[in-house]
């Protein structure tokens, strides 16, 4: 076989054998995303008479159920405001921040920044209990501010990391121009660097949403009531009231998953841009 | 430059602010790391010093931990941890196999590593009920198993106390392992690609490239994500095993994440979960500083 049929992809025996292992790899990622979808268009007599095979009557019966009468109406928009609050307090405060960070000296300013790479791997888990007792002690145990500081502070560290390595990257001659047409701090914050760091605000915004929307340990101690619950903790709770009827079960995990699926659609190459960031330097 | 008095005085004033500046726009930010970590890190380590029950003193302050190290549900658990550290070394091997056909540009690679990376965005939770019903006694994967006769492999995979962290693990790399496909793809499209045609004209092999093309070039982003999944293992699995098999069965899946929050939600202890916590903290550190250290290695040997 020639270099260049190699390179073409050809069907040569070499390039066929290639397509065994990743062949494979994508029946095991997609078999248990299979079980999940085809599971929720059975009715439960389908589901037991055959957890495996596809529906013998596709219906959406499990979808009402798991709609009606269980309010993931509200679980769904208690995720969505935490989460889209979060987003944006720790986006704005991020940016504010890292402008400082890329494009100011002042004293203390190279130890701060090198405190976020720390900070990012912190066990959330470790800090919970006195996060608890602070929270309590302010009374907003139960409050849905309680959730949002504690996931705004989780995400700084990467937001500023990364705003701040992209913000460097502005020239400095812009930043002068906007001081001599007379803007602020602000409005050059505003008006000239934000404007050029569309991809690094949608990175960083992306990779945080996904984090906020799948949490479930601090949304499960803060957020007592079943008023405020968000949708992760929810499912994980309704799913001992409906272990037996896994397809009702299944449709409310495919709803939960339904946004960052969209963002999985859609933002895929900021997820991966913000990974690629986290391992530069 | 001003020259008069009352305008210097302004300019000074002025400067003052200037120099401001910078602090106040880190202030909003430094606020929330100050309470979302500075202080929960100061209250934990004085916790773990104390006991309650003593009026907050204790004979030599080191009781808490004396008790963390006795208790045997410590040392399962930090057990678990280790064999979920397991499957570190797997994922790399296999992502950065993965990686390295899929950008030799394998026909229908965009499609595999869209798969692959689908896993990662799904909750926790929602993954590991998945995964609970497709490994019930009854469910998918036995089906599948008695399905092609192999009847005795069919086991019950949550409910055996020898193999339900097993379960965990591979719920935990099904989920993971793309990340790293993902991760390893994203860096070998930034890599010279005139150094691979040159690796072609001289008849290099497949091994040949990736050896002392691929591999060298990945060795940071490598380093990078053995760290990141090596603290995953130790400090964000809770919820896999929260959900899966929340300790149990015989608590037998207990990780260290599990244990403090036992201690401190359910036994209510919180100065053992405390001292509890302060161990994985160091555990964190010293991860870290294993990964500066190889980190400073590689560099030197990259030049």
């Amino acid at each position: 076989m020639t270099v260049r049929s190699r390179r073409s992809g050809g069907l040569g025996p070499v390039t066929a054998l290639r397509q065994v292992p990743l062949a494979v790899m994508a029946l095991v990622v997609l078999v248990p995303l299979y079980f999940l979808v085809v599971s929720s268009f059975k009715t439960s007599a389908d589901f037991a008479a055959s957890p495996l095979g596809l529906p013998r009557h596709p219906t959406l019966e499990a979808y009402h159920k798991a709609l009606a009468g269980h309010r993931i109406g509200l679980l769904f928009l208690n995720s969505l405001v935490i989460s889209v609050s979060s987003v944006a307090v720790a986006t704005a405060f991020g940016a504010l921040a890292a402008f400082a960070l890329a494009k100011m000296r002042f004293r203390g300013r190279e130890p701060l920044f090198r405190l976020m790479l720390p900070l990012m791997v912190v066990p959330p888990i470790a800090l919970l209990v006195p996060q608890f007792k602070l929270m309590s002690a302010l009374g907003l145990v139960g409050n849905r501010l309680s959730v949002i500081v504690l996931y705004v502070g989780i995400m700084l560290p990467f937001t500023i990391y990364l705003l701040r390595n992209f913000f460097a990257g502005v020239p400095d001659e812009l930043l002068e121009a906007a001081r001599l047409d007379g803007c602020g701090t602000l409005a050059t914050l505003v008006r000239v660097i934000l404007p050029l760091s569309g991809p690094a605000l949608m990175t960083a915004s992306v990779v945080n949403f996904v984090f906020a929307w799948n949490e479930l340990l601090i949304s499960l101690v803060f957020l007592q009531s079943e008023s405020q619950r968000t949708l992760v903790v929810g499912l994980t709770l309704f799913r001992s009231r409906f272990s037996l009827d896994v397809p009702v079960l299944m449709a409310g995990l495919a709803i939960a998953t339904i946004p960052v699926f969209l963002v999985y659609l859609f933002g895929q190459r900021f997820l991966v841009r913000g990974m690629l960031s986290g391992s530069s330097r | 430059m001003e020259a008069a008095g009352v305008s210097t005085v302004a300019a000074r004033q002025r400067l003052a602010r200037q120099r401001l500046v910078p602090y106040l726009l880190v202030a909003p930010a430094v606020v929330v790391l100050a309470f979302v970590f500075a202080y929960p890190v100061v209250s934990l380590v004085v916790d773990s010093l104390s006991s309650p029950g003593l009026l907050g003193k204790t004979d030599h302050g080191l009781q808490n931990y004396q008790a963390v190290v006795r208790d045997p549900m410590f040392r399962r658990s930090l057990l678990n941890n280790l064999r979920l550290f397991v499957a570190v070394p797997v994922m790399t091997v296999i992502a950065v196999l993965v990686a390295a056909l899929l950008f030799e540009r394998v026909r229908g690679w965009r499609f595999y590593r869209s798969i692959v990376f689908l896993p990662y965005v799904l909750a926790i939770p929602v993954v590991g009920i998945i995964f609970s019903y497709m490994l019930q006694r009854n469910g998918l994967v036995n089906e599948v198993l008695r399905g092609v006769g192999l009847d005795a492999l069919a086991k019950d995979w949550l409910g055996d106390s020898g193999l339900a962290i097993w379960s965990v693990w591979s719920a935990i790399v099904w989920q993971q392992l793309g990340f790293g496909v993902v991760l390893f793809l994203a860096r070998l499209g930034s890599v010279d690609p005139s150094l691979y045609e040159a690796a072609m004209v001289d008849r290099a092999g497949w091994w040949a490239r990736f050896r002392h093309i691929t591999l060298p070039h990945l060795a940071p982003v490598i380093e990078f994500f053995v760290t990141l999944s090596l603290i995953n293992m130790l400090s964000w699995v809770f919820n896999y095993v929260y959900v899966m098999t929340n300790g149990g069965p015989v608590n037998s899946t207990y990780v260290l994440e599990l244990l403090i929050y036992q201690s401190a939600f359910r036994d209510d202890l919180p100065n053992i979960a405390a001292a509890l916590s302060v161990v994985v903290l160091m555990f964190a550190v010293v991860l870290l500083s294993v990964q500066a250290y190889v980190r400073r290695r590689i560099e030197r040997m990259q030049g």
